[in-house]
């Protein structure tokens, strides 16, 4: 990868992420962060890349595996608990 | 490592476009759901992508990792409390630093087992990934331990310890330069993660319990740039913008968290912070007034507004279904409640919000500070449950007081001021509070829950007569 489209890149998102971020309501903090380790649990990607290799030496491909199951358990509990989470937020009924 | 030229890799701008709306759905709670929607929908695009692009071998090994993951995650977020929510983020961002740290040691090895060695860049980003990964795994359990209260909650300190921590962190980088520079020099690796490993747990044992919703947000941060630092190494934009995200969402929220907290973010990018010295509340007899629960549950019911201001010990207390209870009976009477919520009320960013959210009470009835704080002057009662420091007026007023700064709930104005407490002692940070001794406030003594629960019993008794 060219160095300078990658930090170009890294700029951008940075910046597109505070701006986002900083629109979020403080009321959803909590299931924002478990949403955003969900996200960066993206890294699994990396952890497949690195297990699938072709030729890939025992150590990488232990090493791949953990990295695989930690990322797993991130994607599938932090999208999960974030969408419990949310489900729980309710507007008051109008009536009474 | 770089993706063959192949159409498949656009589904990585897809994807990265969908984690981008995920987070930009979450500003508001009715299209928060729709947010994590799309972020499923993102990560599951953007695996398809990389097995499809990429000539992916030892299946077996990475179908079996997806199935232990699968069967771990159910349950933790099933099962998990919302009052341990904060113990399962810190347990999250572990994993996640853990999964970034040991992709890059698997490709360091990997350069060197083919004699392939990386680019000096890629050897940089390497680097920061590893360093970060094994320290953001280490801090994480550390503070995911203090959180459950396996460790001691008090800041564990000695002598010189920044002295120690910083001559560590020195040589950890003098090693990570000379890996830079001489990637064939395996034996150094181990020596650096492992140095890596350990400063993580130096990091977080001076840090106090009270201040971990700041500690759990700089780790997300962490996390979230070595996943960064990973896709520079591993030449792959989509975890370029994925870690920047979460890096940049732990920031915000660590800054935050710093303001709600009065101190510097430099503080705490230092590990300073949970240093600052309690000093010793005067022992003098001061004279306040006390009230039972009959007398409390009539004036909250002549009453037109109520705003109640719930802390963390209300969550120890598992007041808050009393508490909506309460918020019922009161509302039915036509008592306007509302919640004034600390941005550090509870043990993460928001975790108020949610345990408030779990005892159903309407999100719309919950107030962040900024917003609430001119209506207290205008309103019949302020009840604080649970909450101590962040109600102090000291911290507008009393320049020699430690939290002197701290932006706070203006419950001292208020007409009358209750306050549930177990008994005058002064509470964690040990600073007594100005606001127990004023004319109209009474102390209303018991333990949050069981009072509650008085509360509530005495308030029907009076609506016939």
């Amino acid at each position: 990868m060219d160095l300078s489209i990658g930090l170009f890149v890294f700029m951008l998102a940075t910046f597109v992420g505070l701006e986002v971020i900083r629109k979020v309501s403080p009321l959803l903090h909590t299931p924002l962060m478990s949403l955003t380790n969900a996200i960066s649990a993206i890294s699994v990607v990396g952890a497949i890349l690195i297990t699938g290799a072709h030729g890939a030496t025992m150590l990488s491909k232990i090493l791949g595996f953990v990295a695989i199951t930690s990322a797993v358990t991130n994607i599938v509990s932090g999208f999960l608990i974030t969408d419990r989470m949310l489900k729980m937020f309710k507007k008051r009924e109008e009536k009474k | 490592m770089a993706p063959h030229p192949h159409p498949g890799i656009y589904l990585y701008i897809v994807s990265a476009a969908l984690f981008i709306l995920s987070l930009k759905w979450m500003n508001t709670p009715s299209t928060a759901r729709r947010g994590v929607f799309a972020g499923e929908i993102g990560m599951v695009i953007a695996i398809v992508a990389t097995v499809v692009v990429n000539h992916i071998f030892n299946w077996e090994w990475i179908i079996a990792a997806f199935f232990i993951g699968t069967a771990v995650g159910i349950p933790i977020a099933y099962i998990m409390p919302m009052t341990a929510v904060p113990q399962r983020t810190a347990l999250s961002h572990a994993c996640g630093a853990l999964a970034a740290a040991l992709v890059g040691t698997a490709e360091y090895y990997r350069s060197n087992y083919l004699h392939e060695p990386l680019q000096t860049f890629a050897m940089v980003a390497l680097v920061l990934e590893t360093l970060l990964g094994f320290l953001t795994f280490t801090g994480s359990l550390m503070a995911m331990g203090k959180l459950q209260e396996v460790l001691p909650q008090r800041p564990i300190t000695y002598r010189n310890q920044n002295a120690v921590n910083f001559t560590l962190f020195a040589i950890a980088a003098a090693l990570g330069v000379r890996l830079i520079f001489v990637p064939s020099d395996t034996w150094i690796f181990p020596i650096y993660a492992g140095l890596a490993l350990v400063f993580g747990v130096l990091l977080i044992i001076p840090i106090g319990g009270a201040d971990m919703p700041t500690v759990i947000a700089l780790l997300n941060s962490y996390a979230g740039l070595s996943a960064c630092a990973m896709g520079f190494a591993l030449g792959n934009n989509l975890l370029v913008v994925a870690g920047a995200l979460d890096g940049s969402s732990g920031l915000i929220l660590s800054i935050i968290m710093c303001k709600a907290m009065n101190r510097s973010f430099t503080n705490v990018l230092f590990g300073a912070f949970g240093q600052i010295q309690t000093s010793h509340a005067q022992t003098q007899q001061r004279s306040y007034r006390s009230a039972s629960a009959e007398e409390a549950a009539s004036i909250l019911e002549s009453a037109s507004s109520v705003i109640i201001v719930p802390g963390y010990g209300l969550a120890v207390a598992q007041a808050q279904h009393k508490i909506r209870e309460l918020y019922d009976s009161l509302m039915r009477r036509g008592v306007d409640v509302k919640f004034a919520i600390h941005p550090v009320a509870g043990r993460m960013p928001g975790h108020m919000n949610v345990l408030l959210a779990e005892a159903d009470i309407p999100y719309d009835r919950l107030w962040e500070m900024d917003d609430i704080n001119g209506e207290f002057a205008q309103c019949d009662v302020a009840l604080v449950i649970g909450a101590n420091d962040v109600t102090n007026p000291a911290a507008r007023t009393d320049k020699s007081s430690p939290i002197y700064g701290m932006p706070i709930l203006d419950v001292d104005k208020a007409r009358t001021v209750m306050v549930i407490k177990r008994s005058m002692n002064p509470g964690f940070a040990g600073i007594d509070n100005d606001l127990y001794y004023m004319d109209k406030t009474l102390m209303l003594f018991g333990d949050a829950k069981a009072f509650v629960t008085e509360l509530i019993k005495e308030l029907p008794a009076k609506v016939g007569a």
